[in-house]
């Protein structure tokens, strides 16, 4: 099983932590899923470690914590969040997220490349969330990732795998890089169909914290990327154009 | 007889001071701040009665019991029935569905009726109609529950409570966490605007993927543009970021109020608990009402029947999680 910069997940599913109705039901929801790694923002909660009541709960959730930099659009403001992600929570982790257009929140992938270099060259442990352009997934290796987040669709928007080609070739080109699947999740069944392509974990927020029953659906989403797994490792057949009968019908009248 | 010792004198305090006073109690409250003012969260609410409305993002208590506001403020300040209208850009459609699945006591709207209702809206093509909702000015509520108070004789002390009192009811919001510790602040933030050229006569929530703006008119031209919701204790000052968000919601309502002045900006934290519901404490002498969240004004009033149920009658109301008497 490949590992996150030497951790093994518990579980591939990771949510994020932003926009549920109380921090009750987030908390439902990290326990009924038993989500391996919970992602926080720090941006904007972030003021003089002012989110601490908040933070606190985010840590007695007694999972992975990877911070992330959500809302920063220079390489300056992702460094200067990283190292207070650091402090606050104690871990080289950083989920490094840069984001060139306010409409579509598209990552700025030349901006990405650079910090994620500034930050490795420092220590940190980078998960860069990047489209499924396999160079910048290479130069993202070059500066010292070990891990690649390319995104199914913008954030938030609950689309599925957009381009389901482009992160077959991805996962095809980086065999052995830990590939997650993050941001565009709407449904179970696209959880599952990243975990069918042989994605290693697949990173969701929107889709369960806005969900009618969020617990509900943060179940539902761990089970979606527990089939999708197996089913990787069960090695599905090949999708062919004739009907395969599963039973022979030639001879059958023999038996009869 | 009994005196009861309210401590703090936000909406809490004072509606669980009106309710005691009501059945007849006799009570004092403390209150280092004084007579109600912008030391406390109360004085910073958008004072809708909103519970359809809430109850998109919240649980069902706070449906039930917010139910029983409008009613409870109108015997005492003045409360505008005009409900509520929800709209959404065009390109965020799919949250007003969402909006519109997720509640009730509602009816869809299009474009000519929101032009009935309020016709300083423009280029909205669908919206929700919430007709029996409500809204009052929290500022002269909080001024008329402390001049009714007042007036039935309740004294109100301009100092910290004594620190052994019987019979006490706190009421302090965040500041109760010393002994509440899984209370917790949720910042807010608020601009208090001018703009005689655009007349709205209710409250308007325009949907965003990211948070409920809402503007809420306060008569003679004055909106109440609301508010952030952060999971920070930071309440020293208003982000870019978030008076931005305010003003180009007021702007995408109207564009005629880029021309507003911006007359007060106000930021606090809202004093919730884990579930973000109210909450009844007895422990030991001390009674603690807290947690009212963004729900000030419309769980006040069930708030102050449940410190009343349980401090003159020993009844337990839903909202008593706790008693150590």
């Amino acid at each position: 099983m490949k590992t996150f910069y030497g951790t093994e997940l518990p579980n591939p599913l990771m949510l994020g932590t932003a926009q549920y109705p109380s921090p009750a039901i987030l908390e439902q929801a990290f326990r009924t899923s038993g989500a391996g790694v919970a992602t926080v923002s720090l941006r904007r909660e972030g003021a003089g470690g002012a989110g601490q009541a908040f933070w606190s709960m985010i840590r007695d959730l007694g999972v992975l914590i990877l911070p992330n930099t959500a809302g920063c659009h220079t390489v300056k403001e992702a460094v200067t969040t990283a190292h207070m992600a650091r402090e606050v929570f104690d871990t080289p982790w950083i989920k490094l997220e840069l984001i060139g257009h306010t409409d579509s929140l598209q990552p700025d992938v030349f901006q990405l490349v650079e910090a994620a270099r500034i930050l490795t060259d420092e220590g940190f442990q980078v998960f860069p969330y990047t489209t499924e352009d396999l160079i910048v997934a290479e130069r993202l290796l070059a500066a010292g990732c070990q891990v690649l987040m390319p995104w199914g669709a913008p954030i938030g928007s609950g689309r599925g795998l957009n381009n389901e080609y482009a992160l077959r070739a991805m996962r095809a080109e980086f065999p052995d890089v830990p590939l997650v699947v993050d941001a565009g999740i709407g449904l179970p069944s696209h959880a599952a169909h990243a975990m069918e392509l042989g994605y290693d974990a697949v990173l969701l927020n929107t889709a369960v914290a806005r969900a009618g029953d969020p617990v509900a659906m943060a179940r539902a989403m761990a089970l979606a990327v527990q089939a999708g797994q197996l089913a990787h490792q069960a090695d599905p057949i090949e999708p062919r154009d004739m009907a395969e009968p599963s039973t022979p019908v030639i001879g059958k009248a023999f038996l009869s | 007889m009994t005196v009861w010792s309210v401590i703090g004198a936000g909406v809490a305090g004072l509606a669980v001071a009106s309710e005691l006073v009501a059945r007849g109690a006799r009570v004092q409250v403390f209150d280092p701040g004084g007579p109600p003012g912008p030391h406390g969260c109360s004085w910073w609410a958008g004072g809708m009665l909103a519970p359809w409305c809430e109850y998109e993002n919240a649980e069902e208590p706070v449906l039930r019991l917010g139910r029983q506001a409008i009613d409870w403020w109108a015997a005492r300040t003045p409360v505008t029935r005009q409900g509520t209208l929800v709209v959404a850009n065009s390109r965020d459609l799919p949250d007003l569905r969402r909006f519109s699945r997720r509640t009730e006591g509602f009816a869809q709207v299009d474009q000519a009726e929101i032009a009935g209702l309020e016709p300083d809206l423009h280029g909205f093509s669908q919206g929700l109609f919430f007709a029996d909702e409500a809204h009052l000015d929290p500022r002269k509520a909080l001024q008329d529950l402390y001049r009714e108070l007042v007036s039935k004789g309740v004294e109100f002390h301009r100092k910290l409570a004594p620190s052994r009192l019987d019979n006490a009811i706190d009421c302090r919001g965040l500041h109760a966490r010393d002994i509440l510790h899984d209370l917790r602040g949720v910042k807010g933030e608020m601009l208090v605007i001018r703009c005689p050229d655009v007349t709205l006569t209710r409250p308007v929530r325009l949907l965003h993927p990211r948070m409920p703006l809402y503007v809420v008119p306060r008569g003679e031209g004055i909106y109440m543009l609301g508010a952030t919701m952060i999971e920070s204790e930071d309440s020293s000052r208003i982000t870019a970021r978030s008076m931005l968000e305010l003003l180009s919601a007021a702007y995408a309502l109207n564009p005629a109020f880029g021309e507003a002045e911006v007359l007060e900006i106000g930021v606090d934290l809202r004093p919730a608990f884990p579930d973000n519901l109210p909450r009844i404490r007895r422990l030991g002498r001390t009674i603690y009402a807290n947690g009212l969240y963004r729900h000030g004004y419309l769980l006040a009033p069930a708030l102050a029947r449940g410190v009343a149920d349980l401090a003159l009658e020993n009844t337990h109301s839903e909202m008593v999680d706790e008693d150590r008497a």
